[in-house]
């Protein structure tokens, strides 16, 4: 297993932004996630990948308490966001996922019209004190999930009647929109054709400037292409962590080089 | 032959051709059930179903045909000069009816001998004080020509029955044959047999179309019937109900009767709005607390909870109004409290019991209804930081909404054709008046009304109430379709 001391060394403890230590989840019976502790930098791309059903949706969403809707899911072990311990009792979830936001595997945009969608996060946040703010945030936000042309004229037809890949990128759109701290996606590019996976992938590039963002990708060229961490989960574990170029290209774990090269998942 | 035993006699004959059926196809295929074309239990249903169809079908037509045709016959003995003032012929054929059947029951009770009650010359009082003695209902005027009629048409009758029972029985038999005609190897029995069920659920389905049909056709033609009696502007515009039950004319050549819908239909709308009024926000919470912030166990007590209220039988909500809430009301409202309120029935009273009542019914539709929005909705409200009231309020009603309307529809509708709690709690005074402390009444109470007590059906003042009941049957259909449309527009988005 990838050891967590030498990746310590190597960065300045204030660009930790997210820091998980034994992380355990447990959905009724079954372990989902075991023993995964992980340093998520600021400032920094990265990309968990692994076969499916490996619990990368789950630990994504342990790091924004989306696993409190879940009834029969629980979550033990520290997670720390600025060195805050998310999981407290004085944590409020609603502001801890104000600061973390989160675009889903399926898109899932309200049955508004697409600039009720987009203006829904800046009105329960008060992030603008006019319309003509509002505005600007829409226009702003839609142009960086790279459909503002696609929807421009008809920002006042309903999100659901945007195809299948639109309406992924309005829900990129919409977690934007709240200017998160920390924003995880969970495989955004699963619907989009290879040019709107473009635009995504320059947009993850340009948050990089300000954000954290945490990337579920099941496409080893796109980890490679955004991310500078990489992390692989298997059966639960986290099985290898560290540089991208080094997981692709020199993988120390034998179970990350047959996924890499296509022997499981 | 009593039918009973008719019909025994056909079913056992079918079990017993199932039997032969089975057997016989078994051995035409030499006992291996492999080289016969369908299973060996199709052979046998098929003879089964040879027997019963035809036989059964013969009985119905018969027994439905048979009145008309010894009825038509008898009539003709009956001379004009019977038929007295203020009767007529379908009344003086009902009692012939009846002095047949008396006959035979008392025939059969022992009373009398078969002799007696064909003897052509026996005495008329002696008939009349046998039949009283053996408990049937006779009229004291069983004159010479009816007692006639009534033993020519107890012959008839008895003769009929015979015949039928033999062609009934001989068809059934016929069909034992028929059916083991086709229990060889090769017949294709499956094919029939599936067939035959898909008859019988035609059968099935168009029964329950047709009663409709037919119970719409009846309104109507009785409806029509009313306007002819009644002018149709009066029913319409006029503002008060006021049945004579005389009826007749006054000196413009008006009907006496006032007959105005209006006041019934107001009754019928405020009280529904109270209703709603109570059930739409009650229900609508409760469905909301169930459905998004209910745990699992509290959910699985308090749904069949909420559930149970639906299932209390109207008249006994119609108890609740009178006995209890009405006297509460007249408590805080009456002549000891604010003083606006006369009576323990009112509009209030009727209103308030019938939103209870239409509680679970909004809220176990809401609940559904709330569920089948996507738990992705409300992900993605989470994810963006909203708490569980906005996004309840923003994202979870806005998408169930057409669905919670559709359901108050159906609420509303439920409401203006209910009758036992407005008989019991609203009184039954039609007024058009804006207090809901008085007592009103509604379109469906006036019905009940209208048709209890010794009305005379070809009346305006009886034949009112199928107009009245068009209007409703009107005004409700409109609703159940409109919130049908809406409900449905509503899955189209999640399906
Ligand atoms: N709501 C749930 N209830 C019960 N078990 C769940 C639930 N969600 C996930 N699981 C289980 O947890 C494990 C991890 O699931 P998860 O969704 O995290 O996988 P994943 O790595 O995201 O897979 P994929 O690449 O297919 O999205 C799976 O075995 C899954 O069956
Ligand atoms: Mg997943």
């Amino acid at each position: 297993m990838y050891d967590v001391h030498t990746h310590r060394a190597e960065t300045n403890v204030d660009d930790i932004k997210i820091s998980a230590n034994d992380v355990q989840v447990y959905y009724g019976d079954t372990h989902a996630i075991k023993d995964v502790s992980i340093e998520i930098e600021a400032k920094c791309v990265t990309a968990f990948i692994g076969p499916s059903g490996c619990g990368k949706s789950t630990f994504l969403r342990c790091l924004n308490r989306m696993n409190d809707t879940i009834d029969i899911c629980r979550v033990e072990g520290q997670i720390l966001l600025d060195e805050e311990d998310i999981y407290d009792k004085r944590v409020d979830p609603v502001q801890l996922r104000a600061k973390v936001g989160m675009v889903f595997q399926k898109p899932n945009p309200f049955p508004k019209s697409i600039y009720d969608n987009i203006a829904y996060g800046p009105r329960i946040h008060g992030l603008a004190n006019s319309k003509a703010d509002l505005d600007v945030i829409v226009e702003k936000s839609l142009r960086r999930g790279a459909i503002w042309d696609e929807v421009k004229d008809r920002l006042h037809a309903p999100g659901t009647g945007l195809s299948g890949g639109q309406q992924q990128r309005l829900c990129i759109a919409r977690a934007v929109a709240t200017e998160p701290e920390v924003l995880l996606m969970d495989e955004p590019c699963s619907a989009l054709d290879p040019i709107a996976t473009a635009q995504v992938e320059e947009l993850i590039d340009e948050l990089r400037q300000d954000y954290s963002v945490v990337i579920v990708t099941h496409s080893m060229q796109q980890a490679a292409r955004v991310s500078q961490k990489t992390a692989f989960f298997h059966l639960g574990n986290l099985v290898e962590f560290g540089e991208t170029g080094k997981i692709f290209t020199n993988p120390e774990d034998p179970r990350t080089e047959s996924y890499i090269t296509g022997r499981i998942g | 032959m009593p039918v009973f035993w008719l019909i025994l006699i056909v079913l056992g004959l079918a079990a017993v051709g199932y039997i032969i059926g089975r057997q016989r196809a078994l051995a035409s295929a030499g006992g291996d059930s492999r080289h016969l074309h369908s299973l060996p239990s199709y052979y046998g249903s098929n003879v089964s179903i040879k027997v019963m169809v035809p036989a059964f079908f013969l009985m119905i037509v018969w027994l439905l045909a048979q009145p008309f045709v010894i009825e038509g016959r008898v009539s003709g003995m009956i001379p004009e000069s019977e038929i007295r003032e203020g009767s007529s012929a379908s009344l003086l054929m009902a009692e012939v009816r009846r002095a047949s059947e008396g006959l035979e029951n008392a025939v059969a009770g022992g009373f009398m001998t078969d002799e007696e009650a064909r003897n052509a010359r026996a005495d008329l009082s002696d008939v009349t004080q046998r039949l009283k003695d053996a408990g049937q209902v006779v009229t004291n005027t069983i004159t010479q020509p009816i007692l006639k009629a009534a033993q020519a048409h107890r012959a008839m009758v008895k003769s009929s029955n015979l015949y039928m029972s033999i062609a009934v029985i001989a068809i059934a038999v016929a069909g034992v044959f028929w059916g083991l005609a086709g229990a060889k190897a090769d017949f294709r029995a499956r094919n029939v047999v599936e067939r035959s069920i898909r008859w019988l659920l035609v059968a099935a389905a168009s029964i329950a179309i047709l009663t409709t049909i037919g119970i719409v056709l009846s309104l109507i033609f009785n409806t029509v019937e009313f306007f002819r009696l009644y002018p149709a502007s009066q029913f319409f515009f006029n503002p008060t109900w006021l049945p004579s039950f005389g009826g007749g004319i006054d000196a413009d050549g008006n009907p006496l009767s006032k007959l105005g819908i209006i006041p019934l239909l107001w009754g019928t709308l405020y009280i529904s709005l109270i209703a709603l009024a109570v059930a739409v926000p009650i229900g609508l919470f409760a469905a909301i607390f169930l459905s998004e912030y209910a745990g699992p166990k509290t959910r699985a007590i308090a749904k069949p909870m909420l559930e149970v209220l639906a299932g209390i039988p109207t008249i006994v909500y119609g108890l609740f109004a009178l006995l209890t809430v009405g006297p509460l009301l007249i408590g805080v409202f009456g002549d000891d409290g604010l003083g606006w309120m006369q009576a323990g029935t009112a509009v209030m009273t009727a209103g308030l019991v019938m939103g209870i009542m239409l509680i679970p019914f909004v809220s176990s539709l809401s609940d559904d209804i709330i569920n089948a929005v996507p738990q992705a909705m409300r992900d993605g409200s989470y994810g963006l930081g909203a708490t569980k009231s906005e996004t309840i309020k923003q994202v979870v009603l806005p998408a169930a909404l057409p669905g919670i309307v559709g359901a108050i529809l159906l609420a509303a509708s439920r409401a203006i054709g209910e009758t036992m709690i407005v008989v019991l709690g609203a009184g039954a005074a039609a007024r058009l008046s804006l207090n809901p402390f008085e007592a009103m009444t509604t379109v469906t109470a006036k019905i009940v009304s209208q048709l209890t007590g010794d009305a005379d059906f070809a009346s305006p003042e009886a034949l009112v109430a199928f107009a009245l009941g068009m209007t409703l049957f009107i005004i409700t259909l409109g609703l159940n379709v409109f919130a049908l449309y809406i409900v449905r527009k509503y899955r189209e988005q999640y399906d």
